[in-house]
């Protein structure tokens, strides 16, 4: 279903004041009464709206459904391409590579994803990383790690791995001792299963659709 | 006014149980500052306990004991003036008294795991037991449901004991329902799943519709109680304030959610409507910095407690600047694609959280500690509150300000520049316009400390000069003595 903003917004104002009228029967605007109304008014209105939306936007965040991507997106080739229209990049799913030189069905897959995200809660990632721009602010933003070329040009060489998700496996089973920049990640003690598991939850989220952030990713101003 | 001294009424049990309230809430008030000082220490030199307690502890601790302790000073206000607002005892206060004592052996368990075991494997028993690994929603699940079971209690002695009263006034009415939707939103945030976007989004139900909506309308309901016993502002006068807040608050705050819905994967129409409502959200703040000045000013500030009408006021300007405005100058989607995960976050989550509920729980704390003495000192003034309030505000500046310039800095360099690489992160925080800020932030965080310290001196004597007073006169009376 399309949605826009402004006539929700409108809607919402019309319906929050009409409402306000009726429940304080007419009393002045400097009146207890009216503020009554509109107090109640206002938090029916919007907690209503807020429903609503919320039913439809469930619709619109399920795996598979356009915006977030299938659990077996992690098989395939991801990448970003810059939309004209909305001038912002978009994700691309590219052929089927495989992850770890495997080919995950969708319920191994979804099996993988889940494990990686229990264990970037059970380790308290996001105190210290932000994933799709929300955390702790002290290391950097995941929400497209998978897509850094860092993983490439640097970590790859310094581990010694044949992948990215093999690189990035190793560093993060031991990242005291690759240290990048001042600030260190501490060693979480991660088994090689929560490592390989937590690439797969990274790669997963960096085919999310996010309205383009963060922006220009990965891309020089000659690039753009 | 001249300094009198008067027999404080006897104490309810429920306002007995609030002074443990707000001596826990100041304990762990200095917990949390001393949590945040070393996480910010470790911004300068990252090897400080590295191996034994990194940020990321600290920085759970730092947040966590500020949920707490603001949570704490709000409920203990409830329970202060409930007694006064129904004319009776608190119904169910030996339960109130149980859940409290449950939930304090909690938080000292909690505060043990969260720094001696801090994570756990990668296993659903690690959410129950030890961590669940969402920013401020950290507790593993058993204490959501301890939590749960406190607000569920709370929840019952305000009911009951409105309805023993047989008189629901306005305040009340909005207290109950407040609390209801609370407790409701807190319930939204104790569910694992494995899609980040559905994740993320109900985490925002408890983060923003606890901070951003209930937690401003039950601080609205205690600032009105307090102005009524403060400033002897009229009921009716307060009550209307107080809707047209809540009004403003729910009408703007609840869709104003959409600010967080930008760019985790939610669709494009939360850019629009959490732009326009969230623009509009400093609109009930401003209406409280009118509200407070209106009736201060209106009694040309012949207060019964100085350090709580210094802190009311503060408030309401605090909460103003803090939320309002430094959390207006990034929340349009035009700015906030740029800036959002950056220290600006940070910025506005310190001044807003020390404007909105810092003063606010502050300012009961003055009101408490009043009353907690056996006689009471009016109006209640010292030296020493001037000098904590003073630190601590000049602390909380300092440390905004510079988390606004390493803000900016890192919106230029890492997300505009940069593209928000890895390579990009490091380019801006050791940028000398983002690393020069955190010597400066890590000076302020002292003197919050010195603040802090100040404070509690003063919590501890304000007023027992009076005491002291009262007393010698009445050994003076007696004929004199030898105790």
């Amino acid at each position: 279903m399309q949605i826009h903003w402004l006539e929700v917004t409108i809607a919402a104002i019309a319906i929050a004041v009409v409402l306000t009228r009726v429940l304080s029967k007419g009393a002045g605007w400097l009146s207890w009464r009216f503020w009554r109304g509109a107090m109640i008014a206002s938090s029916i209105t919007m907690t209503t709206i807020l429903f609503v939306l919320s039913f439809f936007t469930v619709q619109e965040a399920r795996p598979g459904s356009g915006r977030i991507p299938p659990w077996t997106v992690i098989n395939h080739e991801i990448g970003l391409k810059w939309d004209a229209e909305r001038q912002w990049q978009v994700p691309v799913v590219g052929e089927e590579t495989g992850f770890f030189g495997q080919v995950y069905s969708p319920e191994e897959a979804e099996a993988l994803v889940n494990k990686g995200k229990i264990t970037f809660q059970a380790r308290n990632c996001m105190e210290c990383h932000t994933l799709l721009g929300n955390g702790a602010y002290y290391a950097p933003d995941l929400t497209r790690a998978w897509l850094d070329p860092w993983w490439e040009t640097r970590i790859k060489p310094m581990v010694g791995a044949e992948s990215r998700e093999e690189a990035m496996m190793k560093w993060l089973m031991n990242p005291p001792q690759y240290p990048q920049g001042t600030r260190r990640m501490p060693n979480l003690n991660l088994t090689e299963e929560e490592a390989r598991a937590l690439v797969a939850f990274l790669k997963w989220m960096a085919a999310i659709d996010t309205n383009g952030f963060p922006p220009h990713y990965s891309l020089t101003y000659e690039q753009r | 006014m001249s300094a009198t001294t008067q027999v404080r009424p006897k104490l309810y049990e429920s306002q007995k149980l609030a002074l443990w309230y707000f001596a826990v809430a100041i304990a762990l008030f200095g917990l949390q500052l001393t949590f945040g000082l070393i996480a910010a220490y470790q911004q300068l030199n990252p090897n400080f306990l590295f191996e034994l307690a990194p940020f990321m502890t600290n920085r759970t601790l730092h947040v966590n004991t500020l949920v707490v302790w603001l949570l704490v000073g709000l409920v203990g206000g409830v329970y202060w003036f409930l007694p006064q607002e129904t004319g009776r005892e608190v119904v169910g206060i030996k339960a109130a008294k149980i859940i409290w004592w449950v939930i304090v052996a909690g938080v000292l368990v909690l505060a043990g795991i969260y720094l001696f075991v801090q994570y756990g494997p990668g296993e659903m028993s690690t959410l129950w037991l030890y961590m669940e690994g969402r920013e401020y929603l950290e507790a593993p699940r058993w204490v959501d449901l301890a939590l749960v079971l406190w607000v569920a209690i709370f929840l019952f002695n305000v009911i009951a004991t409105t309805l023993a009263s047989r008189r629901v006034t306005g305040l009340l009415l909005v207290l109950i329902f407040d609390l209801v939707a609370l407790g409701a939103l807190y319930s939204a945030g104790m569910h694992y799943n494995i899609n980040v976007t559905m994740d993320q989004f109900l985490w925002w139900w408890v983060v923003h519709l606890w901070v951003e909506a209930t937690w401003e309308v039950l601080v609205g309901v205690l600032m009105a109680w307090s102005l009524m016993y403060l400033l002897g502002t009229p009921r009716k006068v307060v009550e209307t304030w107080l809707f047209l807040e809540v009004a403003l608050v729910f009408g703007t705050g609840i869709l104003g959610l959409g600010h967080h819905y930008f760019w985790i994967g939610t669709p494009e129409y939360w850019l629009g409507l959490g732009g326009f409502f969230s623009a509009l959200e400093p609109l009930p703040l401003v209406a409280m910095v009118v509200h407070a000045l209106y009736d201060a000013g209106g009694h040309r500030l012949l207060a019964v407690n100085k350090p709580a009408v210094f802190w009311l006021v503060a408030q309401a300007f605090g909460n103003f600047i803090g939320a309002g405005v430094w959390g207006f100058m990034q929340t349009l989607p035009q700015i906030n694609m740029y800036s959002h995960g950056t220290q600006l976050a940070a910025a506005h989550g310190h001044l807003a959280f020390f404007g909105a509920y810092l003063s606010t729980v502050l300012m009961l704390t003055y009101v408490v500690v009043q009353q907690a003495r056996p006689v009471l000192s009016v109006p209640l003034d010292s030296r020493w509150w001037k000098w904590a309030a003073g630190l601590m505000i000049f602390g909380i500046v300092g440390i905004t300000g510079a988390f606004t310039i390493s803000g900016f800095t890192q919106t230029l360099i890492e997300r505009a520049e940069g593209g928000s690489t890895w390579a990009a992160f490091i380019r801006a925080y050791t940028h000398p316009w983002y690393a020069n800020t955190l010597g400066w932030r890590y000076f302020f965080g002292w003197i919050m400390i010195i603040g802090y310290l100040i404070l509690v001196y003063d919590l501890l004597t304000i007023g027992k000069h009076a005491v002291a007073t009262v007393k010698a006169t009445a050994v003076a009376t007696a004929g004199g003595g030898d105790d």
